[in-house]
């Protein structure tokens, strides 16, 4: 995979590496388009399917100041931070397709996708399910002098969970490395943010807790890395922070919502809040990258997710034997069937009339 | 051979475990400065420092939660939770997430954490601070659950507990703590997940465990003054559950009771008493009976408590019957 040359020229206000964020954003948007063509054509396991489209800047700016050895946990809607902290898309679509090739064998799909190997301690399927395991993993960094950070991702959706505030305060108390990052699209499925809550400046209840809390305008990747920076630095030394992510979700909650709740010109109007879009114009004004090799990376992109989508369409499911597998560790014997049981039962009635 | 009470047992097994392992640590409400709700982590804090003996807020789900994720992190967390009542407050972390990870995730990596609690009546504490929940985690696929009823079990079950490899359920009872045994710790345990026979006789099996395994040995010694014989099996683990050593008494005797603090329906016993009914049906000569807690909240008069649970006098009354 090449990527198009050139830093971030002199005398802009960032020092980030906006060429391959706009790669890394690019990459998350296409395999999301893909996956969801994937689900329309009923070629995805799962009833349900959540695409980040619009918050490419999170999952792209804030993994950017992550280090090898940290660790996250995401929300439901987390294919793109997973991506962006540099999964494999073969292994994650054939997961998301249920298939015995992904990531988790096909048993998690797209809402408890994992790898230990890049620290990526889960999905969750419940809102704010994923956010105290974070202080767990800030206790281990603790406790092991590993200097890992952690970092919950989740939605605007989850700062209507207790578990947010006992967590931040526990983070605070403790002086962990862990961040707090949230993406705030707009809505928690149907339900607009504002309708949520009477306070939308989010990182202010963080402050009120004592962490770092900064809010930033998710069109601008830039801004997003910086911040996530400056917080994940602080982080690592021992001042726990919480950053919102102010996007926008271009499509419905899931792939087959289409947000009746919300007007036309609402979504016209968010959907110009494109953050690849903006970090394209803005590395062909700053003269960094031609757009024509612009059309040729996406083009590239293009090509190696339309090859995720045959990869997984040709992987088979799990077999029916490893429905009883890793219930608990290798070394215990595994449930035993109903049908086993059952059979092994009504044998003994019969041999005893 | 010395003389320990349950807490004391308790205690030792965490400071003997924390010492050969470091990677425990205790989190929890008031497990460091104040010792433990009920003194089981007395003074640990002393010994090993506020890093590893960690106070927390109020904050049950968290508390849970931040043991799964110590866990799957490196360190062997024992996450205590004050009563077992608050076991609903937690149940997204203990159920959706500590027990689903394993699997979820394809066997990429467990969560060797245990959750220490104690439940069950014995002091007026009342409704909400009174119940046996341990049906609500026996029916909860990926948890263990551990509930010990001797002095020697809260030792060596909660050091077995310690090392096991995915989530420990491990309810101990407030009506134990300050029983006392002689103790031979160094003597060899029984393995993890088998069950105890406590007592060997001829005319019926009682299936129980935790603190039950004291009123069914006492109702067994009234049994046995008229004549009647129990063979009393103490699960100790009820997730493993060694249903092979009940099977074995069972279709040998063909009666059985089951007694349990937890309430009758859909509970424990209610699953014990099918199994029974279902594996060793040939062999049975009576209906399986369940002596189990009433269907209502605890009262906090002691009367209206000790009647919601079964007794001694009512576990012997209904064996006699069975029997009859």
């Amino acid at each position: 995979m090449s990527k198009p040359k050139g830093a971030s020229a002199p005398g802009t206000k960032t020092n980030s590496d906006l060429p391959e964020l706009y790669r890394t954003m690019r990459r998350v948007r296409s395999f999301e388009e893909r996956v969801g063509e994937l689900f329309v054509r009923g070629q995805t396991a799962g009833s349900m399917l959540h695409l980040s489209i619009g918050e490419e800047s999170a999952a792209a700016g804030i993994t950017a100041a992550m280090k090898p050895q940290d660790t996250f946990t995401t929300h439901h809607r987390g294919h793109g931070i997973f991506l962006a902290r540099g999964a494999d898309p073969k292994r994650m679509m054939a997961e998301i397709g249920g298939k015995e090739a992904g990531y988790c064998h096909g048993k998690g799909g797209s809402m408890h996708i994992a790898d230990m190997g890049l620290g990526h301690l889960g999905a969750n399927a419940i809102v704010g399910g994923g956010i105290p395991a974070v202080v767990g993993a800030g206790l281990s960094a603790r406790r092991k002098r590993n200097n890992a950070v952690s970092v919950a991702f989740f939605g605007d959706g989850a700062t209507g969970q207790g578990v947010l505030y006992e967590s931040m305060n526990m983070a605070a108390l403790w002086g962990l490395p862990v961040l707090f990052a949230c993406i705030n699209n707009q809505y928690g499925m149907g339900t607009r943010i504002d309708q949520a809550t009477a306070n939308t400046a989010l990182h202010e209840r963080a402050i009120a807790f004592g962490l770092n809390g900064e809010s930033v305008d998710g069109l601008d990747v830039e801004e997003v890395a910086e911040a996530a920076r400056r917080l994940v630095d602080a982080a690592r030394a021992g001042k726990p922070g919480f950053l919102a992510v102010s996007c926008y979700r271009f499509y419905g909650h899931a792939r087959k919502d289409k947000s009746p709740y919300r007007d036309a010109a609402e979504e016209e109007a968010g959907r110009q809040r494109d953050p690849v879009a903006f970090a394209r114009a803005r590395l062909i004004e700053r003269g960094l990258v031609k757009a024509a090799e612009l059309d040729a990376l996406d083009s590239e992109i293009a090509r190696e997710m339309d090859a995720t989508i045959d990869f997984t369409i040709a992987q088979n499911e799990p077999p029916l034997a490893s429905m009883f597998r890793d219930v608990f560790d290798p070394s215990e014997p595994e449930p035993e069937p109903v049908r086993t049981r059952l059979n092994r039962v009504l044998a003994t009635e019969q041999e005893n009339g | 051979m010395a003389e320990l009470t349950y807490r004391d047992a308790l205690r030792k097994a965490l400071a003997d475990a924390m010492t050969e392992n470091p990677d425990i640590v205790i989190l929890g409400e008031e497990v460091g400065r104040y010792g433990g709700a009920y003194g089981v982590t007395k003074d640990l804090i002393k010994e090993f420092g506020p890093e590893r003996v960690i106070d927390t807020p109020i904050s049950e789900p968290s508390i849970v939660g931040a043991a799964v994720g110590a866990a799957m992190t490196g360190l062997r967390p024992v996450a205590e939770l004050m009563y077992v009542d608050f076991l609903g407050m937690t149940m997204d972390q203990l159920a959706n997430q500590a027990a689903k990870i394993r699997y979820m995730f394809g066997g990429q990596i467990g969560v060797p954490m245990v959750l220490r609690t104690q439940g069950g009546t014995g002091r007026s504490a009342g409704a909400q601070h009174s119940q046996s929940l341990e049906a609500y985690v026996m029916h909860t696929p990926g948890l263990r659950l551990a509930m010990p009823a001797t002095v020697a079990d809260a030792y060596h079950l909660l050091r077995q507990a310690l090392e096991r490899p995915d989530p420990v359920v491990f309810i101990e009872h407030k009506a134990l703590y300050t029983m006392k045994e002689d103790v031979d710790l160094g003597a060899r345990p029984p393995a993890w997940g088998k069950a105890a026979v406590r007592r060997q006789g001829k005319d019926l099996v009682i299936v129980t465990y935790s603190r039950q395994l004291h009123y069914v040995m006492d109702a067994a010694k009234a049994l046995s003054a008229k004549g009647i014989e129990a063979t009393v099996i103490d699960l100790r683990t009820l997730n493993p559950l060694d249903f092979d050593t009940i099977r074995e008494h069972v279709e040998r005797i063909g009666r059985a009771m089951v007694v349990s603090e937890g309430a009758m329906t859909a509970g424990v016993a209610a699953e014990l008493a099918a199994r029974i009914s279902e594996e060793c049906f040939d062999f049975l000569e009576e209906p399986v009976i369940r002596v189990a807690g009433e269907d209502i909240p605890i009262s906090v008069s002691p009367a209206l408590e000790s009647g919601s649970v079964p007794g001694p006098q009512l576990i012997a009354e209904m064996a006699g019957r069975l029997l009859a």
